[in-house]
């Protein structure tokens, strides 16, 4: 089986750090997995999903999507995958329709397709009736909601989420999880990071633990449980392999 | 890529609309700036004003000099004459310590014994040269000449005046003085040679006139209106540095920006859709601004902009105009991390560009070195197209030098500012 994305020796020095952030990582994630890339702060999560979109250059190695290799087909990869960020990268005082209405059409959406998906989507998350309400006047769930309808809005193949369930109610995390197992069940191959493991070990099918910039131990959820020592769930596996030192940094 | 810029268009309007301080910023402060300052400076340009400005006259002379000035200030229309206060005649220490404290802004001081120390001068200079010429009574004995010392008017300014009102002040003094001093020697003479029915003329013999600018037969006469809306016009369109420097660093700041560049659209057409709708914003402001100037002025004693025959290249001036500030905006959202770095930095840039391209100063009042940074100003090169457009009735041809440079500083600083944020993000 080929994998979606193939991650080979990737290493990442931001100018004037003194450590990699990523050192000489390979990793391959197949194609209908929901991958979880999880570790401590300043573990290189973010900087690896950065590289993967396009918004951060590698200080070497190689990755490709769908075997798009990323030096020479960096608009084509960008096609294919959506993107998810931490932050709510919406614009305010624009309308949920409005905002993604404009994200769609970057992505070449247009006409009566984006509108009955930019409707379809809201409807599936909760949000048709707050459709023209302004996003300065959404709570942060329906905020991370419309987040993510403007990385999926035209079904990519490749799904990148950075922890899209912080700081949300319980329902709205509820709602966000169950429309990304319908978007993997439907074709769509998801890498996401997180601090809520039991999130984590209940959502993703795949998981890589990582740390100063390595894999430290990589299986499903369930085989890093089994393969570690007294551990009961996912994070004993995470605190026995990253330890309990706090790892703040700035 | 059409479509994406059309609906980049569509979202850069929607943030505008929704965004009331930045609509004020853009169309009514222009308009506000150009009325007031249109109005502050018509005076400055006309020959009769409404208001005059109160200075204080000693006059320790109180012969027919001291009378002719007097006369001469008060017929001036500048000036009200004042020579009491609390209806005590003003000493020399009163008026000096009046204008110092800012109460008047000028003060002059006519000396004693002016008018007769001034007729005894010239009446031992015509003597010496109506002698000279044998034109004398051989009977008379010439007595001997009395020393009769300079005198000297004295000028009292408040220190907070412009050097430019001094210098026209002091210029239109001199004036009287010389034409007191021309007629009374005139005078003189004819005592002193005349029998009394033939008279001098004494009327200036040389008068000036300024031949003024003729298109289409009609007299092209540059008032405080044609010279300010073009200026304020300029420079309210370079004010939408602002609001765009902040839209860019906004976008920045809420994560829009990441989103976009993970998306497959690239920098160059956002930065398209935001020059078309800020260009758009340039041209509403320019033609509320015109038509402010050609309807409203005429309501509020100004003259109306006379634009006859001239809007098609004003109007490509505006546009070209804009790039160049639209340029500028971008380069400066996309350098600047905060609005709090964008907004200032670009209003104190805007009135540095106004200040060195001659909005408030012309150019060639400037010292030298001034007048070769001047020449580098966008802000100049449009000023100068407004002017050559429709005070000087040039051709499309001769402002097109001007109008390629307005793009070609819209080219480079777009140019830079999307280098700039390539490499930024090579991190």
């Amino acid at each position: 089986m080929q994998p979606i994305i193939k991650i080979e020796s990737l290493s990442k020095k931001y100018k004037d750090a003194d450590l990699y952030s990523l050192n000489d990582f390979s990793l391959n994630i197949y194609e209908g997995q929901i991958f979880g890339l999880l570790g401590p702060n300043g573990a290189g999560k973010t900087t690896l999903i950065s590289m993967l979109c396009g918004l951060v250059k590698p200080t070497s190695g190689y990755f490709s999507i769908n075997d798009l290799n990323y030096t020479d087909h960096s608009s084509k990869i960008k096609k294919i995958i959506g993107v998810v960020p931490q932050e709510y990268a919406l614009y305010p005082t624009l309308t949920a329709r409005e905002n993604l209405h404009y994200f769609g059409s970057m992505y070449g959406l247009k006409g009566s397709y984006l509108k009955d998906k930019v409707v379809e989507t809201l409807d599936l998350l909760g949000l048709l009736k707050f459709a023209d309400k302004r996003i300065e006047t959404f709570s942060g769930g329906m905020k991370r909601r419309v987040n993510l309808i403007a990385g999926i809005l035209h079904n990519p193949k490749v799904l990148f989420l950075d922890e899209p369930t912080v700081g949300v109610d319980v329902h709205s995390k509820n709602a966000i999880i169950d429309y990304l197992k319908l978007l993997n069940e439907q074709g769509t191959t998801i890498i996401y990071t997180s601090h809520h493991l039991a999130e984590a070990e209940d959502f993703c099918t795949n998981i890589a633990i990582l740390d100063q910039g390595s894999i430290y131990a990589q299986g499903t959820p369930s085989g890093l449980i089994a393969s570690t020592a007294e551990a009961g769930n996912l994070e004993d596996v995470f605190i026995s392999l990253t330890g309990k030192n706090l790892r703040d940094g700035i | 890529m059409v479509y994406k810029i059309w609906m980049s268009v569509v979202k850069e309007f929607l943030l505008l609309k929704r965004d009331l301080g930045g609509l004020i910023i853009l169309f009514i402060m222009p308009l506000v700036l150009v009325i007031t300052v249109t109005l502050i400076q018509d005076s400055t340009f006309k020959t009769i004003s409404d208001t005059k400005i109160p200075i204080l006259l000693v006059d320790n002379d109180k012969g027919s000099v001291s009378k002719t000035v007097f006369d001469n200030l008060e017929k001036s229309n500048l000036f009200s004459v004042v020579t009491q206060i609390d209806n005590k005649a003003i000493t020399e220490e009163v008026a000096k310590e009046a204008v110092y404290k800012g109460k008047f802004q000028l003060a002059i001081v006519i000396p004693k014994n002016l008018s007769v120390d001034l007729q005894a001068k010239i009446d031992q200079n015509v003597a010496k040269i109506v002698s000279s010429m044998g034109l004398t009574d051989s009977t008379a004995t010439a007595a001997p000449s009395e020393i009769i010392k300079e005198k000297e008017v004295k000028l009292y300014f408040d220190p907070a005046v412009q050097m430019s009102f001094k210098n026209a002040v002091m210029n239109a003094i001199d004036k009287m003085i010389s034409q007191i001093e021309t007629k009374s020697i005139y005078t003189t003479f004819q005592n002193q040679l005349g029998e009394g029915t033939a008279s001098f003329e004494q009327k200036s013999f040389i008068t000036f006139k300024e031949i003024i600018p003729r298109i289409n037969n009609k007299e092209i006469r540059p008032n405080s209106v044609q010279h300010n809306v073009p200026a304020w016009t300029l420079f309210a369109i370079f004010f939408i540095v602002i609001p765009l420097s902040i839209n860019i660093v906004k976008e920045k700041s809420q994560g829009t920006f990441v989103r976009l560049l993970t998306n497959p659209v690239s920098n160059l057409i956002v930065i398209i859709g935001k020059t078309i709708t800020y260009s758009a914003i340039c041209m509403i402001q320019f033609y509320m601004m015109v038509a402010v100037a050609i309807f409203l002025f005429p309501h509020i004693g100004l003259p109306p902009l006379n634009i006859e025959g001239h809007l098609f290249l004003m109007s490509v001036v505006a546009l070209f105009s804009g790039f160049a500030a639209i340029g500028f905006g971008i380069l400066l959202g996309t350098v600047a991390s905060t609005q709090e770095q964008s907004a200032p930095f670009g209003a104190t840039s805007v009135l540095i560009l106004a200040a060195v391209g001659g909005v408030w100063v012309p150019v060639f009042a400037m010292p030298k070195i001034m007048q070769i940074i001047a020449k580098s100003s966008p802000m100049n090169w449009g000023l100068e197209a407004f002017y050559d457009v429709l005070l000087r009735n040039v051709s499309l041809l001769e402002i097109i030098p001007k109008i390629s440079l307005l793009f070609l500083f819209f080219i480079i600083t777009t140019s830079i500012a999307l280098f700039y944020d390539k490499k930024k993000r090579t991190v």
